[in-house]
C-alpha cells in the first residue's frame, strides 16, 4: 500500500526564510519589506480561540522588548483579514490589550505551506504554533513549533534572541539555561595550535574544548 | 487598499508619508525616522502609493508627486 500523505516542505536553520507576499491587517506585506532588521514570525491555529488570544496578548506584551532588540513581530493565521480585525478589536474590548503588530491572512496556505505550518497530525486545515527568528539577511535562524493545545513561553522567546543576537556580536556560543549576564561559551579550537594555546588565555575552562568567559 | 480610503483619499499614515515627502525626496529608511512609522510599513505602504501616483521614485528616493500633494492638502 502505498503513502499518500503530503509531503510538507519546512525552512531549515541557516537557509534563507522563504518568500511570501500576503494581505496583512496592515496591507500586503512581503518577506522582503523586514529585510535589515530582525523578524520574529509566527503563527496560531484560529482567531476567536482561548489559548491563542493568551498568546496574543503575550506577545503584545513583549512587543516593546522586541523592538529594542530591533526585531519586529508579524502573526499570521488562515483566517481572513476581517476575521483578524474582528478578534484584535474584540481582544482590546474585553481586556484592554491593543494589538501592536500585523496578522498576515493566509487565507489560501501558501504561506503557511512555504514555512510548513501546518501539520495534519494536529490539524488539517489550521496552522500549528509555530515561530520563525529570522535575521536583518532574511536567513532563518531558529525555529520552534508548538502543539495546538499548548501555548508558548515569551520569556524563552526572548531568550532565544538574546542568544542570537549576543552569539552575533560577540562571535560565542550560550551554553544550556543561559541569560543575558551569564558566562558564554567560547567557540572551541579548531587546530592543536589553537587548543594549547587556550588553556593560557585566561578563559575560565573544564577542559581545551569546554571553555566559558564573561562578557 | 490600506493607504488610500473608499473615497480615494490618502489614509491617516499615507498622509503622513505624503507630509515628509512634500519637500525632499527620501529613502525609506529616513521616512520611518521621519515619521516614526516601521520601516516595513513605510516599504508595504510605498508600494501602493506609488501604484497610485502619489510619490515616485528615483534611484531608491521618494518624492510626492504634485496630484500626491494635492491629495494630502
Amino acid at each position: 500500500m502505498s503513502d499518500t500523505s503530503a509531503v510538507v516542505g519546512l525552512p531549515r536553520l541557516g537557509e534563507k526564510a522563504p518568500s511570501f507576499e500576503a494581505p496583512s491587517t496592515a496591507g500586503v506585506l512581503r518577506l522582503e519589506d523586514f529585510k535589515g532588521g530582525w523578524l520574529l514570525l509566527f503563527s496560531h491555529p484560529a482567531d476567536f480561540t482561548p489559548v491563542c488570544t493568551t498568546e496574543f496578548i503575550a506577545f503584545s506584551e513583549i512587543y516593546d522588548e522586541l523592538r529594542k532588540r530591533n526585531v519586529a513581530l508579524l502573526g499570521l493565521s488562515v483566517d481572513s483579514v476581517s476575521s483578524h480585525i474582528a478578534w484584535i478589536r474584540n481582544i482590546e474590548e474585553k481586556t484592554g490589550t491593543k494589538i501592536p503588530f500585523p496578522i498576515l491572512a493566509d487565507l489560501d496556505k501558501k504561506v503557511a505551506s512555504a514555512y510548513g505550518m501546518i501539520h495534519p497530525g494536529q490539524s488539517k486545515t489550521e496552522t500549528v504554533r509555530c515561530v520563525f527568528v529570522i535575521d536583518p539577511d532574511a536567513v532563518v535562524r531558529a525555529m520552534i513549533y508548538y502543539p495546538l493545545n499548548v501555548g508558548r513561553n515569551m520569556k524563552e522567546i526572548l531568550r532565544l534572541i538574546d542568544g542570537l543576537q549576543t552569539a552575533d556580536r560577540h562571535k560565542v556560543a550560550t551554553p544550556a539555561n543561559w541569560n543575558p549576564g551569564d558566562a558564554v561559551v567560547v567557540p572551541a579550537p579548531t587546530t592543536v595550535e589553537d587548543a594549547e594555546a587556550r588553556m593560557k588565555a585566561g578563559y575560565d575552562c573544564k577542559d581545551w574544548y569546554f571553555c566559558k568567559k564573561k562578557l | 487598499m490600506p493607504c488610500v480610503t473608499a473615497d480615494g483619499k490618502p489614509t491617516v499614515s499615507a498622509k503622513q508619508i505624503l507630509e515628509a515627502l512634500r519637500a525632499t525626496a527620501l529613502t525609506p529608511e529616513q521616512l520611518s525616522e521621519a515619521t516614526h512609522l516601521p520601516l516595513f510599513r513605510i516599504r508595504s505602504s510605498l508600494r501602493e502609493i506609488v501604484q497610485v501616483g502619489w510619490v515616485s521614485e528615483n534611484q531608491g528616493r521618494y518624492q510626492a508627486t504634485q496630484e500626491g500633494i494635492d491629495r494630502s492638502a
